[in-house]
């Protein structure tokens, strides 16, 4: 069973994403910001990330620098899943390192299309 | 429904379009026809079909088949047809065409255009090796309606998400508010036409590779094994062929056959 972490500040979105992702079978564990996104990566990282933009503490993009820096942190596939959804925040996100991006609101066609993709399914 | 009126109007809508209906599926006459009824000021479906039953009047009936079609679509719906016609289908083709360097590829149920556009990225891509041919895709429908959104080559934010990867969908498209637009560069690779599969397709000319994605599953097997007799001889026999993912040529037709480990994808037999 791969492994996906979803980072987002919102309990409900958590719970949308992890129903859908446990549908398609994925274990899933969660964080409500970056610094715990970073701090649970680095406990043991997951084979991909859903990760959200704005958030206190730490903000997605900032996690995603990090994570991109720390040993081993080259290799989760990352997902950004934000309501950001102009080309300039799209476009740093790929140069930091995303692998694909989920302008919200999302679902779960999206969420499996996006995923087959980037093929983790 | 009285089953009088659901005879006459499924079969009204089979000898047009060939889409099955059965009984079971009576409500979505109601769903899709009600608009119709009311556009042309008539109370609901029974008086629908009293006017149609009352006079052949062809716009109105071309109106109703419309409104029957499914018109869902996916860019690069499914992904793997698109990886094989990239890896596997186009390589011997463009091997065998180097002479004349001319290849032409029919989406035979293109819908809103997400399935032409998506071949039109993968050939795109190819870049230079592409340098000097004279690619056609068309895209046909039969309907109209539909075509319009494809020619458009305008996607929502939700349309866009359906399969196309950020990487191309930042590389091909212009975002205008919150809508997405294809460029001129995909967008001029492709034609779109009104047809209807159940008509002599010869017109149209001949294709080395067909897309007939998602259109059978509506016919019944005779004219399932129609069609693919008219696409196989508008094909050279080294032409390929794909279905959607619950297709198949299996006990429909005996003019293609399946390629192995290539799902989806059919040659000549
Ligand atoms: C579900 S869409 C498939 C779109 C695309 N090929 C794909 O796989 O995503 C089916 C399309 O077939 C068209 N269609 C249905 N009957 C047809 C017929 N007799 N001739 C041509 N097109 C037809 C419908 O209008 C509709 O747009």
């Amino acid at each position: 069973m791969k492994t996906c972490l979803i980072v987002d500040d919102s309990k409900v979105i958590r719970m949308v994403a992890r129903k859908i992702l446990q549908e398609l079978e994925f274990e899933t564990s969660e964080a409500a910001d970056g610094q715990l996104a970073l701090d649970a990566c680095n406990e043991s990282m997951p084979d991909a990330v859903l990760l959200d933009w704005n958030m206190p503490v730490m903000d997605g993009i900032t996690f995603l620098r990090e994570l991109r820096k720390t040993a081993g942190g080259d290799k989760p596939i990352v997902i950004f899943c934000t309501t950001e959804n102009d080309l300039d925040h799209i476009q740093e996100a790929m140069t930091v390192g995303a692998n694909e991006y989920i302008m919200k609101p999302f679902d779960s066609d999206i969420i499996q299309a996006k995923f087959q993709q980037v093929g983790l399914i | 429904m009285n089953p009088a009126d659901f005879e006459f109007i499924s079969s009204l809508i089979m000898s047009r379009s060939g889409l099955v209906l059965t009984p079971d599926k009576a409500y979505l006459l109601e769903s899709r026809l009600m608009p119709v009824a009311r556009k042309h000021g008539l109370k609901g479906l029974e008086d629908l079909i009293s006017t149609l039953r009352l006079r052949r009047d062809e716009s109105l009936i071309v109106e109703v088949t419309e409104a029957m079609t499914t018109n869902e679509s996916f860019f690069f719906r499914d992904t793997k047809p698109f990886n094989l016609l990239r890896d596997e289908v186009l390589p011997p083709i463009m091997e065998k065409r180097a002479a004349n360097k001319r290849l032409r590829i029919w989406c035979a149920a293109a819908s809103s255009g997400q399935e032409p556009y998506s071949i039109a990225i993968v050939l795109k891509e190819l870049g230079t090796k592409l340098a000097g041919w004279n690619i056609e895709i068309v895209g046909t429908d039969i309907s109209n309606d539909i075509l319009r959104k494809a020619q458009k080559a305008q996607y929502s934010q939700f349309e866009v998400q359906r399969g196309m990867p950020i990487q191309l969908l930042l590389k091909y498209f212009d975002k205008v508010d919150e809508n997405w637009i294809v460029k001129p560069e995909i967008k001029n690779m492709v034609q779109y036409k009104y047809w209807n599969l159940l008509e002599d397709p010869k017109p149209l000319g001949n294709f080395d590779i067909v897309f007939c994605r998602n259109v059978l599953i509506y016919f019944d097997a005779e004219t399932k094994g129609k069609v693919l007799a008219t696409v196989a001889n508008m094909m050279p026999e080294d032409g390929k062929m794909f279905l959607g993912g619950a297709e198949t040529v299996l006990g429909v037709s005996d003019k293609f056959k399946p390629v192995a480990g290539q799902r989806g994808v059919y040659a000549r037999p």
